[in-house]
């Protein structure tokens, strides 16, 4: 009972955390790529509730910022005006989900834009850069577990189920790819793909690259539990009574590597999204000015950034609760198969 | 010793059957070095066919990988196109680097994970244990990217550390001594970023398996008996415990070359991760597919030093291979 609770705590706050970056239209204050060139590098803005008079007010606001005079780059608040923090605010444009067109955010400012987590080179706003590449990532991550759990759960029921030289020849493939450290085989997969392609191509292909590095690890479990199964009376009965392959591997055997699959599926996530995160940063994965975790961490490879900019790393800690949730899903979900021990590997190699 | 023999078969195997993949990927891949060439009036269409000719790229890939292997076997891995040399001296300039960063963090991280996973497993479930496994827990959260783009942050900001390179300028004036002490304090951030992301798993496991022989009967008779606690846990509990802490070795290699990988780009450490990226964007097969090769020879290396201390370690493995 109590293994059931923590599994569904965990369930709950992982929905909420998608929930956020699913309706990143609304709690985006602005739109993503909407760049306002007079105010690159904006830090994070202070949130007062008390003015420089003293005065308390009940709504919280900000100062906006000014150039400090004859020093560029420096940004001082402008405590003439004070600009009210306003919730469910209607601002830009942008479609809920995907296709419910919607003006409403969660929160805004009328007169002065709010950067809550500070701007980019190009003056874009970073939280809402943030939490829109946050789609880009978890979609990736989402995707490319779903690529890999079923090239795995395919490859070993095969190999479990028929045997013989097909099981012998695929488990040896699938130790070369457990053998290899991922990130060289990713690195070589995707030094084999093309590179000067659409963003949209872009993102198919991290999805598919790293979709396909994975599947060793799912596809030898699979095989244990196949192998496990196949000789269970009611396999064999169904078999007596004329099953097909298909149907007794569809109908009974897939059914029972569920369980497998499941915590397979919350090990390999956030992997795969860390996965995207370094694609991009290296350049290899999601451009500009499509912005995805990863992409957004690249600017940090610049020096000047680096030690002048510090809220360009903020992005790296949006993928920290994911890990958090996903990784105690995983364990909650491996305690309740009854293996308490967390499997070696399961975090160094997807 | 046959069993050292089968495990090296099955390492050169294991070798082959990379080098065979990564060839396949290659022969996948829609567009070369030389596709650039193409496209500039300046350069006939002969010049370029006489140059795919030189590196064998109109050749079908079966003999291409003939010709590789054959390159790899007198230790020369092919040629690459971007500095039209043999990829071999370049990969090795490269990849010392990269091995002396991962060579001294699996060191330093397993010197560190044995004591702190056997104290630990020796408080099993107290205040203390509870601490390291809250600490594991939360650096396990952290990815290794977030985790070394921070500390370079920390680094920039405090000035505590060099951000990138391997050596000072005016390395070459100064004494031996310096020289490696100028090393040091370059491979301190990139070693620190490596450690912390393996020793999570590692403090983990090795308490897990200490923790697991502690519960066994020959232990607790000798605790009766008064032996000294230290020796206790590392003469005996240790000793028992090592044989899935061996294996965990090999995979800590592999783990560990993967983290350096990322390290060395996010630090602009000069090993095989920013060489093998900027290979990746300029289409120099060779240097990808020997890059790829190399840290695979490492890792099996890493995997044979663990199944020799295996052999060395478990007297089960020693009669079970000279029983046969």
């Amino acid at each position: 009972m109590k293994q059931r609770r923590k599994l569904m705590i965990w369930l709950v706050i992982l929905a909420v955390l998608h929930g956020i970056i699913a309706a990143a239209g609304f709690f985006a204050p602005y739109d993503p790529v909407e760049q306002d060139r007079e105010r690159p590098y904006l830090p994070p803005m202070h949130i007062h509730m008390m003015d420089a008079q003293g005065h308390f007010h009940l709504r919280p606001f900000f100062y906006p910022l000014r150039l400090r005079d004859s020093l560029f780059d420096q940004y001082e608040e402008d405590t003439t005006t004070t600009v009210p923090i306003r919730f469910f605010e209607r601002d830009a444009a942008y479609r809920l989900l995907g296709f419910v067109p919607s003006r409403l955010h969660f929160f805004g400012a009328a007169g002065a834009r709010v950067y809550l987590l500070g701007s980019d080179a190009y003056g874009r706003d970073e939280l809402s850069r943030i939490l829109y590449g946050g789609q880009i990532s978890l979609l990736a991550g989402l995707l490319g577990a779903g690529v890999t759990l079923f090239l795995g759960a395919l490859i070993g029921m095969a190999a479990g189920y028929y045997g013989g030289w097909r099981d012998e020849l695929l488990m040896r493939i699938a130790e070369l790819f457990l053998a290899l450290p991922w990130l060289y085989l990713l690195f070589a997969l995707r030094a084999f793909l093309p590179l000067a392609v659409s963003p949209l191509e872009a993102f198919l292909l991290v999805v598919v690259v790293i979709g396909m590095v994975g599947w060793a690890r799912p596809a030898r479990l699979v095989r244990g539990v196949v192998l496990g199964v196949k000789e269970r009376d009611f396999v064999r009965a169904a078999r007596g009574f004329g099953a097909s392959d298909f149907y007794l591997l569809r109908r009974h055997i897939l059914p029972e590597t569920a369980s497998v699959l499941l915590t397979q599926a919350a090990i390999l996530v956030p992997q795969f999204v860390l996965a995207e995160m370094t694609l991009s940063f290296l350049g290899l994965g999601v451009p500009e000015p499509m912005s995805s975790w990863g992409n957004l961490l690249a600017t940090l490879q610049q020096y000047n950034v680096l030690v002048s900019y510090w809220w360009m790393y903020l992005p790296a800690l949006a993928i920290v609760p994911f890990f958090l949730g996903y990784l105690s899903l995983a364990s909650a979900l491996q305690e309740r198969a009854g293996a308490y021990k967390i499997e070696k590997g399961s975090w160094s190699s997807p | 010793m046959r069993y050292l023999l089968r495990r090296s078969l099955h390492a050169v195997f294991l070798l082959l059957g990379v080098s065979l993949l990564t060839f396949l990927f290659s022969a996948l891949a829609p567009g070369n070095y030389f596709d650039e060439m193409r496209l500039n009036p300046q350069i006939s269409p002969e010049t370029v066919a006489a140059l795919r000719a030189q590196y064998q790229l109109d050749r079908p890939l079966p003999v291409r990988y003939a010709h590789w292997l054959n390159a790899v076997a007198h230790g020369q891995m092919g040629f690459s196109f971007a500095y039209n040399s043999p990829v071999a001296p370049l990969l090795w300039a490269r990849a010392r680097n990269t091995l002396l960063l991962t060579v001294t963090a699996t060191l330093l991280a397993w010197l560190l994970a044995l004591p702190l996973g056997v104290w630990s497993a020796a408080r099993f479930g107290r205040a203390p244990d509870r601490v390291v496994s809250w600490t594991t827990a939360t650096l396990l959260v952290i990815p290794d990217l977030v985790l070394a783009l921070g500390l370079l942050i920390i680094a920039v900001r405090t000035g505590w550390f060099p951000t990138g390179g391997l050596t000072s300028v005016g390395f070459d004036e100064l004494s031996p001594l310096n020289k490696l002490r100028d090393l040091a304090w370059h491979m301190t951030l990139p070693v620190i970023a490596l450690i912390l992301a393996a020793l999570p798993t590692l403090v983990r496991h090795v308490r897990a398996s200490v923790a697991e022989v502690l519960e066994a009967p020959f232990l607790r008779a000798a605790l009766g008996h008064g032996l000294p606690h230290s020796k206790l846990l590392y003469g005996y509990a240790l000793r028992a415990a090592a044989n899935p802490l061996i294996s965990l070795f090999g995979f800590s290699v592999g783990t560990l070359l993967s983290g350096s990988l990322l390290v060395e780009v996010v630090m602009s450490w000069p090993g095989l991760g920013p060489f093998l990226l900027e290979a990746i964007l300029a289409r120099d097969l060779y240097v990808v597919v020997g890059g790829v090769l190399l840290s695979m020879i490492f890792l099996v290396a890493g995997n044979l030093f663990a199944d020799v201390l295996l052999y060395w370690a478990d007297p089960r493995i020693r009669t079970a291979a000279s029983a046969k």
